[in-house]
């Protein structure tokens, strides 16, 4: 039991595989027997069964995927600009301290606005429309990302650039040839961390004005009270959120094997 | 400007072996760094002056905490001197550049660029011809011995490793002066001493100026050919000590007499400076 719990020391994976798949296990059976046996009512908590129906139902009919495909939509294009816009942003706050000053304070202090408070202001701005909803995940991603990025450049240590210096490179290179690949693995882990908020707008976005996609879905399903297509709604969000992070984990480590726990 | 011919007179009892006699290749005259800080101004050198003759291996020594380390970042331009000049090659010094290489005490191999890419970087900074560039990067690999590591990252180099592609890496570059600030400081003691002797290898054959910064004495009297000893703060150099040893150096020197007889002569110095007592 005490090797269990040495300090930062790995454990058999054989034992953290079991452990985490008896999390799974065992908020499953809570939530059967609690369903099942009736102590709590269906329209409350739906049986896993239910649920499980739901999801045969919306892939088989194949309802579902145009709801997806909408939904993946406005997050690719919300992160995507953000990332455009806020990765430059990010590394000129962390490379020049003049940029830090015209960048970050600012962006400090849209960052603790609640998005979800600027969806009215957005709906009045962009209508109702895809740009909304691509608006509220921009915003909701953007202020983040900028002050991650910048943080990342200033973590390239800095003997780093004056060795680069010292082999004759000037600020030019050392920015494209030293800062960029330095921090490619990191930022990189910031995006993935990023499309987690992503997702969690764009349920916010289309919770509230949207008359298609995975959050409207789950609202649809509230006004009529079918809780086990609520829980599909979100079992699906979660799925895909998660299948989004393991591709980024995998390519991290395709793409920079040199970096430590790459391959 | 002024490229006077230094030569240095013989200690007798030692006897010379190198007759050393050259054109000064930096010259630092009457040099201040001061810092604010918060605290105040800290003065961290004051008045330092020093020659370093063209091929010469020159060590730097102090106690800790002396402006050693921000000496040799002067002379690469990383930083700059409060007052007073440093001419290297008659020129005076605007920022960091190519013709002064530096080894850290930090592991700094570009960890996204192989072993050959990380000695290849300052010529394709310079954007020398690839079939040139192939030919140095094969001829350092050598050299270090690192040739079946030629693909490999740096995560999957030791210490030691790392440092011999540091040196590959900046003496590619042909520099007119290797800095070194405390480069084998952080090996353990055996890998120090096949370093130190690769680096005096290296120098015998390369024959850069190299001005070298390290806190260990013997390490100073093994490699160099001159030592300077600096003072605690604010530093300036308070000896200058001709190591009049045998050419060719393995590590049975360091249990020589004479040998002996300069790592204690400059352990005094050290000393008395720690004690605060003026030299």
């Amino acid at each position: 039991m005490k090797s269990l719990f040495k300090i930062r020391t790995k454990i058999d994976w054989k034992i953290y595989n079991a452990v985490a798949i008896a999390v799974f296990v065992g908020v499953l059976a809570v939530w059967t027997i609690l369903s099942e046996s009736g102590l709590v009512s269906s329209i409350f908590l739906p049986s896993p069964g239910k649920v499980f129906t739901y999801f045969i139902n919306v892939f088989s009919s194949g309802s579902i995927w145009g709801d997806i495909g909408i939904s993946s939509y406005r997050i690719f294009m919300g992160f995507l600009i953000a990332v455009i816009i806020g990765v430059p942003l990010g590394i000129l706050a962390g490379t020049f301290h003049f940029a830090e000053a015209l960048i970050q304070p600012f962006t400090e202090f849209i960052r603790y606005m609640p998005v979800p408070a600027f969806v009215p202001l957005i709906m009045v701005w962009c209508g109702i429309g895809e740009t909304a909803k691509i608006a509220v995940i921009f915003m909701g991603t953007l202020f983040q990302l900028i002050p991650m990025i910048a943080d990342t450049v200033r973590a390239v240590p800095e003997d780093l650039l004056s060795a680069a210096y010292t082999l004759g490179a000037g600020r030019k290179t050392v920015i494209r040839r030293v800062i960029l690949p330095a921090i490619a693995p990191r930022t990189m882990d910031t995006l993935r961390m990023m499309l987690g908020w992503a997702w969690t707008y764009l349920t916010v976005s289309e919770l509230v004005a949207a008359n298609s996609g995975l959050g409207y879905n789950i609202l649809k399903a509230q006004r009529f009270l079918k809780t086990d297509s609520i829980f599909g709604g979100i079992l699906i969000i979660g799925i895909l959120g998660l299948l989004c992070d393991r591709l980024f984990v995998l390519a991290n480590k395709k793409i920079f094997p040199w970096a430590e726990g790459g391959k | 400007m002024f490229g006077f011919k230094k030569t240095v007179k013989q200690e007798t009892e030692t006897g010379v072996i190198e007759a050393r006699m050259g054109t000064s290749k930096i010259v630092v005259q009457n040099l201040d760094k001061t810092y604010s800080s918060k605290k105040g101004d800290i003065t961290a050198i004051q008045g330092a002056d020093a020659e370093i003759l063209e091929n010469e291996f020159v060590c730097i020594v102090g106690p800790s905490g002396c402006g050693k380390s921000t000496l040799l970042r002067i002379l690469a331009g990383l930083d700059e001197a409060t007052a007073g000049s440093i001419l290297i090659d008659d020129h005076p010094i605007s920022g960091p550049g190519a013709d002064r290489g530096m080894v850290f005490q930090s592991y700094t191999l570009f960890p996204w660029l192989t072993v050959e890419e990380n000695i290849r970087f300052g010529l394709e900074v310079k954007k020398m011809p690839k079939a040139q560039a192939d030919e140095i990067v094969e001829r350092y690999l050598d050299i270090i011995d690192l040739k079946a590591f030629r693909k490999s990252y740096s995560k999957e180099l030791s210490g030691g490793m790392k440092q011999r592609v540091a040196i590959a890496r900046a003496l590619a570059n042909s520099p007119k002066v290797l800095l070194m600030d405390e480069p084998f400081g952080a090996l353990d003691a055996q890998t120090k001493s096949q370093m130190q002797l690769l680096m005096r290898e290296i120098w015998q054959v390369e024959k850069p100026t190299v001005v070298f910064i390290t806190h260990d004495i013997e390490e100073a009297v093994f490699l160099s050919s001159r030592v300077y000893v600096m003072s605690v703060r604010p530093s300036r150099m308070v000896a200058d000590i001709p190591i009049l040893l045998s050419y060719k150096r393995d590590l049975s020197l360091k249990e020589q007499p004479e040998f002996l007889k300069y790592r204690h002569r400059i352990t005094e110095l050290l000393n008395l400076q720690a004690d605060g007592t003026p030299a």
